[in-house]
């Protein structure tokens, strides 16, 4: 028997939920089709994350019904998501063919990242194709886009250096006139890996508390820059992008296993850390910079 | 010796056909920085090297990178008391500074910067050191009695800061007298 996942018509970290909660319980090998025909649009966040579903349903390849709307279909094409949505589901429907390179209006399409090499295409690519954009249309100082380079690369190494295997990743501007009023600059990034839990626990950083679980392995690599690596230096990534999200009013959410930890500022109401969610592997991180007010 | 380091360049030979300037993730860093090393140690006969360390033709550096490189460059430097090795950075900008000063804050390390004609030392320092860097940076050359004068503090405290100085490869000594960081004949 297949069970149908209903995808919701807006999907984005939080509608993303919907879709676990229904996944939950399935067993890893139950038939599943994703019924996104009535979906209009999608974060960043919920291409990359629906990428992972696909990824940690291995082993019973589900199947995913694509967008009825033209526009719809169209900017997941230019997102390449059906590039890569092809190598972890079974399309069913009207799939169009892959954009030709540049001719994506996407600051950064889905790309893979699995290895160094990854890292440094993904943030030449933005130095090169996005800079303009986000300065021009954010307001964002043109020299502060390098911390926003600098962010990018460190989320997306978090995945080489913990998943234990390859994850996406995607950079998009958009209006989110109905949260915010404004124009915002997305990144996510998303890994079906071993998650934080999992990366803490193989150096024994389990907390000298009865405490320990996904959402105490996210307080303590995003809060107190605890890594699985004992070196000095190390977990210093996230804590210079929690630095440079408080300068930019930025916005930082970390969903890992059952547990999702947040860096909320003023504008937003998002609770700080959400427990007993439906288990997902790996990690998925969003970072969300706001247009500047000064403009 | 001294030897000048073209990160840039060093960069994209580690990569090999990369396009791209920027340093960043934590294994370029480490080869970047094993090749710093293996460089200096072959161009240190007599113990003592000075590596100019340019990023003029890096567009940026990311906090991995910057640790792996910058951080355990000059742990390293500190901890071999029996081979000098002296770094003087040249060509950073605003574009590289905030990761650099973030990891020189995390682990209280400070280095030696060309800014204009002159160097500075950037990072962490103790009041002490500071005054005692400030006084060699004016005289060019001091010993400690001279600067204790000159400072109006004890001799006894502004050699330990010298000589603090000194050991952490932020100013070099030649006998009894302390100089700025400077290319070596």
């Amino acid at each position: 028997m297949t069970t149908v996942i209903k995808v919701p018509q807006s999907l984005d970290e939080h509608s993303f939920e919907q879709v676990l909660e229904q996944v939950a319980g399935l067993p890893e090998d139950a038939k599943m089709l994703l019924d996104a025909r009535h979906t209009k649009w999608a974060s960043p966040y919920g291409l990359a994350a629906m990428l992972t579903l696909g990824q940690s349903r291995a082993a019973a390849k589900a199947t995913f019904a694509v967008p009825d709307a033209d526009e719809t279909l169209s900017y997941w094409n230019r997102a390449n998501f059906f590039f890569y949505a092809a190598d972890v589901f079974d399309l069913q429907g009207v799939v169009p063919r892959r954009s030709p390179a540049g001719e994506s209006q996407v600051l950064l399409p889905l790309t893979p990242v699995a290895k160094t090499e990854d890292v440094h295409e993904v943030v030449g690519h933005l130095q090169q194709q996005a800079q303009q954009i986000i300065a021009t249309e954010l307001g964002i100082d043109p020299k502060a886009i390098v911390g926003f380079a600098m962010t990018l690369s460190e989320v997306c190494q978090n995945i080489i250096e913990h998943a234990g295997c390859g994850g996406w990743v995607m950079v998009q501007t958009y209006d989110w006139r109905k949260r915010l009023g404004k124009r915002v600059v997305v990144i996510a990034v998303c890994d079906a890996g071993v998650g934080f839990r999992g990366s803490l626990e193989t150096a024994g950083h389990r907390a000298p508390t009865d405490r320990w679980d996904d959402a105490a392995a996210l307080e303590a690599a995003v809060m107190r820059g605890v890594s699985r690596f004992r070196e000095a230096g190390r977990g210093q990534g996230l804590a210079g992008v929690r630095k440079y999200l408080a300068r930019w009013k930025g916005k930082l959410s970390v969903r890992s296993g059952t547990a999702r930890i947040a860096i909320v500022p003023d504008w937003d109401d998002d609770a700080p850390l959400l427990e007993n969610m439906p288990q997902f592997p790996g990690a998925q991180i969003q970072v969300t910079i706001p247009e500047q007010a000064h403009r | 010796m001294t030897n000048h380091i073209d990160l840039g360049l060093m960069l994209r030979q580690t990569l090999s056909a990369s396009l791209y300037s920027n340093l960043v993730t934590r294994p370029t860093g480490r080869a970047v920085r094993t090749q710093i090393e293996r460089l200096l140690e072959s161009a240190r006969p007599d113990g003592h090297a000075l590596a100019i360390i340019d990023f003029t033709h890096v567009s940026m550096i990311d906090f991995s990178c910057a640790d792996e490189i910058i951080a355990k460059l000059l742990q390293t430097s500190v901890a071999h008391p029996t081979l000098e090795s002296y770094y003087l950075f040249r060509g950073m900008n605003e574009d590289h500074w905030s990761a650099i000063e973030t990891v020189l804050e995390r682990h209280g390390l400070a280095l030696v910067v060309e800014l204009g004609d002159g160097v500075e030392i950037v990072g962490v320092l103790a009041d002490g050191e500071r005054r005692a860097w400030e006084g060699i940076k004016r005289r060019g050359r001091a010993v400690p009695a001279d600067l204790a004068v000159e400072l109006g503090e004890p001799e006894s405290d502004v050699g330990a800061a010298l000589d603090g100085l000194w050991r952490r490869r932020l100013i070099m000594r030649h006998g009894d007298a302390y100089t700025p960081v400077r290319e070596l004949a």
